[in-house]
């Protein structure tokens, strides 16, 4: 969907290929990483409490005696799993909601604006907080919930580029040649109105992250001993004033590097686009 | 003479702008017979490319009706109508909106073959290609690896892809340079002979109009105010319009002097009809009789003039306008 | 023979561009002189836009002026600071773009703005001014101008917004104005009325006009000398009248063949038109060398200094000699 040259890509975005540099780091973490790490997410080791990161223990060891670098790479797995999984699902759902009530747009679309309204008037991490409360905890419903918040956002920008899309010429030429409705909108307007909708998707990559973890970190959706950043980070909270930065630095740092990661992916993906949409 | 392959009757078309309404096209009725060429000229807003987008359905007429080979485009089911489309096709004024700009000009030829099971083979697409003048590296090259000309091609390919008998064609001369239009005007010609095709040719240039159709249609707010054979047309106009366009149109000869016929102010809002002629506020000429409902006269010939200047015992008729054409 | 009040002279440029430096002019040369009207001719590609800019020292951040000089009124004006030339503009020298709507400002009325412009230009004050204002859109066919002068751009058609421009010129009355395709999206009877309007202001004020179009007609009708250009380069530089009778440079003669005519119609002859290759702007020589019908190995390495033809009349081709090594 995208012409794309890469050797100018690395020359004139340095930034959005750094994002996609760190985001193909995570993702090899996330993939291989567990298989390869020396212990278990959830193996105490109570001979090596609150221990300080070492060549034994590389990230340090909680007050469980559990390896650190263990849990944050297991950790990596499931949020970026996570991530994936709302961006992905508010991605279909809401694009196709959008493209539809944009195209044939009368009472239906009034009404789903309305709605949409509704859901834009509280903040995205408050909506998926009541949605937990309300489901309960768990991986599944974690990412029902946050999904369901950033629905909205592809609705309404896929509906408006639908709007803007459906009286360009090029929609006249394929009805005119003999495309039934259907095709119109699955193959000639959708591919041209998604534009917006994929930066969209690199920026709920990044806000999901923030989210599963804030979640967690309140003790909502996935709980301990689960391997969450949000979860790590809690636990190092504690940890603050007692000194032992490694418990909530490292899962810290992770979720820092991962939103800014794909944050700086939706940036490059919106001046790519912008560029393209200038020829 | 056979029968026409497109008629036109009593066409209107209003549009709903807030309060408003916009008379686009107020009641027109022509035919187009298999094998000719047909202009439609006028300025803009006299509701040329209203009438293509009605004739191809793109649009609903608010009366009149619209017959292709005898049958009523408005009496067929969805599905009749998509089928039909391959006997009628398009081409549009802005070449480069026209086209995808996800699809290369291979799936944009190769889709109306698809659509109405005539895709036998990539054959097709070079044939298609190589009639347009485009190189077989042009199939594979999207809407912005495409000059003008080369985008203006495209569209003129897809329309010929289904060997339609007729060709709708929208302005396709107006953004191309001099060089590129006599070579697109001779490239139509030569494709309608090749594939026996009948043109509707919409266009403000009555340059291109003249060396490409055999009859012509001139349009002024909504209404046909003249129509004959070309030759007649642009030699012998006869109404006030109609004469007053081809005077305005600069010469690139300074040994032609001509007498411009200069119209008052500005084409009214489309807002507003009055009954009569449309041009009555403008007309250097007008009479009284020009404000009531004005028919066609017949000047011979199938030459036909809605203007009093046109009656048999009209003393102006035979004024010409000096250094006639 | 007076002196010029304009005198381009070896103009270079270029633009900086995704993939380099593109020379878009390529040592322009020209003149025109007082109270005349030199049209500068040629097609899309060609440079004739740029070099208007250049002459009003507006040209955008990309462009970079590699050599050349341009002398107007006995001032050098690639030299001049930046302050002095903001002097210049609008008093002595003054430009009308293609799109009217765009050269005025939205958010005041016309009225206003020509008030503007003649409080700045001539010695007047308040509501003197503002009477003015109205007669100049009186003066320039505005009907009602009382009544339009309070009127936003966006409320005019571009028939109008180009009026309300033209008064803006008379109120400035500039030594030198510059026209670039000043009917561009203009209906054509409504081309034909500003044109008039334009001759009419350039002979009461005795302006003189340096006029950009593409148009051939336009020039036949409006200019007294032509330059043509191709590519960014000068080719012939003439009379009108001799221009049309005896075009010598290959380009010319070749776009004068692909001129459909409105007054004549007849086969279309495809073999005196310009061929439909691209334009090339990396050749040393001249860059019309690779659809030229007259080429010679010379041409691909040198372009000739211009030859005198006739009296006035000037072509840079190798054809007429020119080559000094």
């Amino acid at each position: 969907m995208l012409i794309v040259h890469w050797r100018r890509l690395v020359r004139r975005r340095p930034a959005l290929v750094f994002g996609l540099v760190l985001v193909l780091a995570f993702t090899l973490v996330a993939v291989l990483g567990p298989s390869m790490t020396a212990y278990g997410p959830t193996k105490t080791n109570p001979r090596a409490i609150l221990e300080p990161p070492s060549p034994q223990f590389p990230f340090g060891t909680d007050k469980f005696g559990r390896d650190i670098l263990t849990r944050v790479v297991h950790a990596t797995r499931l949020d970026l799993g996570i991530a994936a999984s709302v961006a992905l699902s508010a991605f279909l759902v809401g694009s196709l909601i959008g493209s539809l009530s944009g195209y044939y747009g009368g009472k239906v679309d009034d009404l789903m604006m309305r709605v949409v309204d509704v859901m834009f008037a509280f903040p995205a991490f408050i909506l998926a907080m009541a949605i937990t409360g309300v489901l309960g905890d768990s991986v599944g419903n974690v990412v029902i919930a946050i999904a369901t918040a950033y629905v909205p956002y592809f609705i309404r920008l896929t509906r408006s580029e639908m709007l803007s899309v459906r009286t360009r010429q090029y929609a006249d030429a394929a009805r005119s040649v003999g495309n039934p409705g259907w095709r119109v909108i699955l193959i000639h307007l959708i591919p041209n109105a998604l534009s917006p909708a994929l930066v969209q998707v690199a920026l709920v990559f990044s806000w999901a992250i923030l989210d599963a973890a804030g979640l967690a970190f309140l003790g909502l959706g996935i709980t301990p001993p689960t391997a969450e950043w949000g979860v790590l980070v809690s636990e190092g909270a504690q940890r603050i004033i007692t000194g032992e930065w490694w418990v909530w630095a490292f899962p810290g740092t992770a979720i820092v590097l991962a939103a800014f990661a794909f944050s700086l992916i939706g940036d490059g993906l919106r001046d790519v686009l912008a560029h393209e949409e200038r020829r | 003479m056979s029968e026409p392959i497109l008629r036109v009757e009593n066409l209107v078309k209003h549009f709903r702008e807030g309060p408003h309404t916009i008379h686009a096209v107020n009641g027109i009725s022509f035919e187009i017979h298999p094998g000719e060429a047909v202009g439609l000229v006028g300025e803009s807003g006299c509701g040329k490319s209203t009438t293509a987008r009605c004739i191809m359905q793109l649009e609903k007429p608010t009366a009149g009706r619209i017959l292709f080979r005898g049958q009523d485009l408005a009496s067929l089911t969805p599905n009749g109508l998509r089928s039909q489309r391959r006997h009628f096709q398009m081409v549009f004024q802005d070449a480069e909106e026209s086209l995808n700009p996800r699809l290369n000009v291979r799936r944009t030829l190769r889709e109306p073959l698809q659509l109405h099971g005539l895709y036998r083979g990539e054959e097709q697409l070079q044939q298609a290609a190589e009639r347009v003048n485009l190189e077989p590296e042009h199939l594979d090259r999207y809407r912005h690896q495409l000059s003008g000309g080369q985008k203006q091609r495209v569209g003129v390919a897809r329309a010929i892809m289904t060997q339609p008998p007729l060709v709708v064609l929208d302005e396709p001369t107006s953004s191309l340079d001099m060089s590129l239009r006599i070579h697109m005007i001779a490239m139509l010609r030569r494709l309608q002979r090749e594939l026996d095709m009948a043109y509707l040719f919409i266009s403000h240039d009555l340059s291109t109009v003249r060396h490409l159709c055999d009859r012509v249609l001139v349009m002024y707010l909504g209404r046909i105010v003249e129509m004959g054979r070309t030759e007649q047309v642009f030699s012998a106009p006869r109404h006030v319009y109609t004469r007053a366009l081809l005077s305005a149109i600069p010469i690139p000869d300074p040994s032609v002097r001509r007498e411009r016929i200069v119209l008052q102010g500005e084409t009214p809002s489309p807002r507003w009809i009055k009954p009569g002629c449309g041009l009555q506020d403008r007309c250097p000429l007008v009479a009284d009789e020009c404000t009531r409902p004005m028919p066609f006269y017949a000047l011979g010939g199938g030459h036909w003039a809605a203007c009093r200047l046109a009656k048999p015992e009209s003393a102006e008729r035979a004024l010409g306008v000096a250094g006639s054409m | 023979m007076s002196l010029p009040l304009l005198r381009v002279e070896d103009l270079s440029l270029t633009f900086a561009t995704d993939d380099g430096f593109r020379h878009v002019l390529d040592r322009v040369t020209f003149e025109v002189h007082p109270h005349e009207v030199l049209g500068l001719v040629g097609e899309s590609g060609s440079g004739k836009t740029i070099t208007s800019l250049a002459v009003m020292r507006l040209l955008p951040h990309s462009a970079q002026v590699r050599q050349g000089q341009i002398w107007f009124d006995g001032r050098e004006l690639l030299a001049l600071p930046e302050k002095d030339m903001r002097r210049l503009r609008g008093s002595s020298l003054a430009m009308i773009f293609q799109s009217p709507r765009s050269a005025l400002n939205p958010l005041m009325r016309i009225g206003d703005q020509i008030a503007r412009a003649v409080r700045t230009h001539q010695r007047v004050r308040g509501a003197a001014a503002r009477a003015a204002a109205v007669d100049l859109l009186r003066h320039v066919g505005v009907p009602d101008a009382a009544v339009r002068a309070r009127a936003y751009p966006h409320q005019l058609s571009g028939g109008m917004a180009q009026r309300a421009l033209v008064a803006i010129m008379l109120a400035c009355r500039p030594r030198l104005l510059i026209a670039d395709e000043p009917t561009t999206g203009l209906d054509v009877t409504i081309q034909a009325q500003i044109f008039g309007l334009i001759k009419d202001v350039q002979a009461e004020t005795s302006a003189t006009l340096l006029l950009i179009t593409h148009d051939l007609g336009v020039v036949s009708e409006v200019c007294q000398r032509v330059a043509v250009m191709y590519a960014g380069q000068v080719m012939e530089v003439a009379p009108v009248a001799e221009l049309f009778a005896r075009a010598c440079h290959p380009y010319t003669e070749r776009l004068l063949g692909s001129i459909l005519r409105v007054d004549r119609s007849g086969d279309l002859d495809t073999t005196k038109a310009l061929s439909m290759a691209g334009i090339s702007y990396e050749t040393r020589g001249c860059r019309f060398a690779n659809r030229c019908p007259d080429v010679m190995p010379v041409c691909w390495e040198r372009r000739p200094r211009p030859v005198q033809v006739s009296a006035g009349h000037e072509v840079i081709c190798h054809k007429y000699g020119g080559d000094e090594s």
